[in-house]
């Protein structure tokens, strides 16, 4: 259903998250993210600057990626997150896990 | 009582010799060779024989009921005048009329047009003033019923009087209806609606004394007299009462609807689903078993609101089991996270907790994960019991036509209340004084009325007596009668030009049958609207042909295919400048007088040169298109009619 767009910058990849990171959409971005992390240095950023709405399943796709990306030596980060998005991390402590960065050069800075 | 007994005796003798006369017709002289105009006169005339039984059963219960008993002592009256476009002035001076009112009561303008003046104009008068409320944006408006819905919800009198802006209220309107709820299961009752700016020859036809008089008195002998929109009381428990068995019938039938579709669509989403993601399939069937246990416990007979509130709860269970799922998972991967690459960020605190709280919220509605699944959202939204697409759930007035007052009404007699015709002009209005916002108000009287004979047949509805229900099927008949028009111009035109007969012979044999039955109905209408003007009347029901005819076929697009009827306000003012002749409006009946004419010409030239040898046939058919040019002729005089240009006063003067 949502097609994700992915980018490489420096060995960095992008990937653009969309507008409702719901139940349907998480499994898709789990499988990205982990085919990303398979085929590339492990670096991956997720773009949620189109993302108005996650939930439980959103949630744990990213978690799930940032564990896959970690455990290969890689490193998952997030960038943009809406308001919705700010607040489900914050209501669920995730926020301390998966913190969120200002914007994509942010997030892809200092690695 | 003589009277009556007078209107029995002819009802009687017009419906034998009517009967008679087209029995006669179908049996013995429909000149089958010619069909094609041959089927159609016989129709129209069993239509119109059809019409004069139904008018014969109207009368035969004409009831006078002259005074009414005092009021009810302490009754609370809310006085509504609805408005949407008309002018300010119009307005305020019949809102002040209707504070000078001598019965207590409060007095309220129902502004649809939302406009600052109308309110300032208010607080002057010191009148209630009100508008739709916030949630009606966004949502259907229902015109005038909707206006009248919005502000029952802001009042509370025990009795609704409802007045259109135009209408001046007498200050005894109250002390002089009132009486008539001492009965209790009175819900309402109609007062006339008389227009002050109406000439004594009134050529558009705006007085209706046929109606508001015998009939409205014959329809309230079988209670069934009218809710006609205006100048009418109602109690308003009859209406409450209204609105809460049709919303309970409508989120009846909406949730019964909701879980019927969504089964066969969770099949094919579970379907899909299932390749591709298994916490989607397992989350997607538990919902369709929620939808299956629902339907069979409302089948079983289990309370909507029972059932509704059951499958809520089921949902909620389901989404906290998949946000609990999610969460396990989120869990899972934080431990394994932290046994091979501690976590960064706050070691000493250890891993993020997720609470109950957080968990309780991710699973509630707004962030359910169901909601990711389309057909499961727009289900969550149906089976339940708020009507989240209507701005209120509870709509006393009938919403289903564009006039809310006929299909009100009958659902009121539906549920058992008691309607009074009380015959007294209590109300001064102005009619329209041109003849296009003459035809635009009659074609949305015609398109209301056919649209709930269509929605909701009299026939067939519940709750109905035999007698109401052929009173509420006589107006909507009434409402046919230009097809039957076109079959009576037509045949005389095609026998004068053409010599093509559809009755077998227009001999002795024809006028023994047909005189009596003519006459004797014409003496009917003598009898029962002595000493009132019933010609019009009958001039626009043959006249209006080609309107009544699109108020037909666009009242059936509009239910059956969902097209919009072009619906207009009717305007209250009428428009100024010079106004040339409105040959548009009026071009088919100008055809249909001139192919009259000249049939005439005709067959007076075809008798001459011996042609046609039938002097009774040509002589009948003669008269019948003279007939016919009389009642059409109405038309060249409306369409010729230009009110009085001097400056009005709107407000009147109380006798």
């Amino acid at each position: 259903m949502n097609e994700y767009e992915t980018q490489v910058h420096g060995g960095v990849t992008v990937v653009r998250a969309p507008d409702r990171l719901d139940m349907v959409a998480a499994p898709k971005l789990k499988q990205l993210v982990d085919r990303t992390v398979q085929e590339g240095d492990g670096r991956v950023v997720v773009d949620l600057g189109g993302t108005s709405f996650v939930d439980s399943s959103g949630l744990g796709a990213l978690i799930g990626g940032l564990k896959t990306a970690r455990q290969a030596g890689g490193d998952l980060r997030i960038a943009a997150a809406g308001e919705q998005v700010t607040m489900v991390l914050r209501l669920t402590n995730l926020d301390r896990i998966l913190k969120p960065h200002p914007g994509v050069e942010d997030a892809a800075r200092g690695w | 009582m003589l009277r009556r007994l007078a209107i029995r005796v002819m009802v009687l003798l017009v419906l034998t010799s009517g009967t008679v006369y087209v029995g006669w017709r179908w049996l013995f002289s429909v000149n089958w060779p010619n069909w094609w105009i041959a089927l159609p006169l016989v129709l129209a005339e069993t239509y119109s024989l059809i019409d004069a039984y139904l008018f014969g059963t109207t009368m035969w219960r004409l009831k006078e009921r002259g005074e009414a008993p005092p009021p009810p002592a302490g009754a609370t009256v809310d006085v509504f005048i609805t408005t949407y476009n008309e002018p300010v002035e119009m307005v305020a001076a019949t809102a002040a009329a209707a504070r000078a009112i001598a019965h207590p009561h409060s007095t309220w303008v129902l502004d649809d047009g939302d406009r600052p003046e109308m309110r300032a104009a208010c607080e002057e008068l010191g009148v209630g003033y009100v508008t739709r409320s916030q949630d009606w944006a966004d949502r259907p408006r229902h015109a005038k019923a909707g206006n009248l819905n919005n502000a029952l919800f802001r009042t509370e009198g025990e009795f609704l009087l409802i007045l259109d802006a135009d209408q001046v209220p007498d200050p005894t309107i109250l002390d002089r209806t009132l009486g008539w709820f001492t009965d209790p299961e009175v819900a309402l009752v109609q007062t006339p609606q008389y227009f002050t700016n109406v000439t004594g020859s009134d050529p558009l036809g705006s007085q209706a004394p046929l109606f508001y008089g015998p009939i409205q008195q014959g329809k309230d002998g079988w209670n069934a007299a009218f809710f006609c929109g205006s100048n009418a009381v109602l109690r308003r428990e009859a209406l409450m009462q209204l609105g809460i068995v049709g919303y309970v019938r409508q989120v009846d039938d909406a949730v019964r609807e909701a879980l019927r579709t969504s089964g066969r669509i969770l099949d094919r989403a579970a379907r899909r689903s299932s390749r591709s993601d298994l916490a989607t399939a397992t989350a997607i069937r538990a919902v369709r078993a929620a939808v299956r246990q629902a339907r069979s416990d409302l089948d079983g007979g289990a309370p909507v609101s029972e059932v509704t509130y059951a499958f809520q709860r089921e949902l909620d269970v389901v989404s906290r089991s998949t946000v609990d799922r999610d969460v396990e998972a989120i869990r899972a991967d934080l431990a394994a996270l932290a046994a091979e690459h501690p976590v960064e960020e706050d070691e000493e605190l250890g891993l993020p907790v997720i609470d109950e709280e957080a968990m309780a919220r991710l699973a509630q509605r707004e962030w359910s994960p169901l909601g990711a699944v389309a057909s499961v959202r727009a289900l969550v939204d149906s089976v339940d019991v708020h009507r989240h697409d209507e701005a209120q759930p509870m709509m006393p007035l009938a919403t289903v036509s564009v006039t809310e007052d006929m299909a009100t009404c009958m659902r009121l007699h539906g549920l058992g209340w008691r309607s009074v015709y009380h015959h007294e002009v209590l109300a001064h209005g102005l009619a329209p004084e041109d003849l296009q916002t003459m035809l635009q108000q009659r074609l949305r009287w015609s398109q209301g009325t056919l649209q709930v004979m269509l929605r909701e047949n009299p026939l067939v509805q519940r709750g109905l007596s035999l007698g109401q229900r052929l009173m509420y099927f006589a107006t909507m008949w009434s409402y046919l009668s230009g097809f039957a028009a076109v079959a009576y111009l037509a045949a005389p035109i095609v026998y004068l030009c053409f010599g093509v007969l559809p009755v077998k012979a227009y001999g002795l044999e024809f006028l023994s049958y047909f005189l009596p039955y003519v006459v004797l109905n014409q003496l009917l209408f003598f009898v029962v609207g002595y000493g009132v003007k019933t010609w019009r009347g009958h001039q626009y029901s043959l006249a209006l042909f080609p309107l009544w005819i699109r108020a037909c076929w666009t009242a059936a697009a509009n239910v059956w295919f969902g097209k919009p009827l072009g619906f207009v306000v009717t305007p209250k003012t009428r428009p100024t400048g010079h106004r040339p002749f409105p040959w548009r409006l009026v071009w088919p009946q100008l055809l249909a007088m001139a192919a009259l004419v000249v049939a005439v010409v005709i067959g007076v030239l075809r008798l001459v040169l011996d042609l046609s040898d039938s002097f009774i046939g040509t002589g009948v058919n003669t008269l019948w298109v003279a007939y016919d040019l009389l009642v059409l002729s109405v038309i060249i005089e409306a369409a010729r009619f230009r009110a009085p240009e001097e400056e009005r006063t709107v407000q009147e003067e109380s006798a």
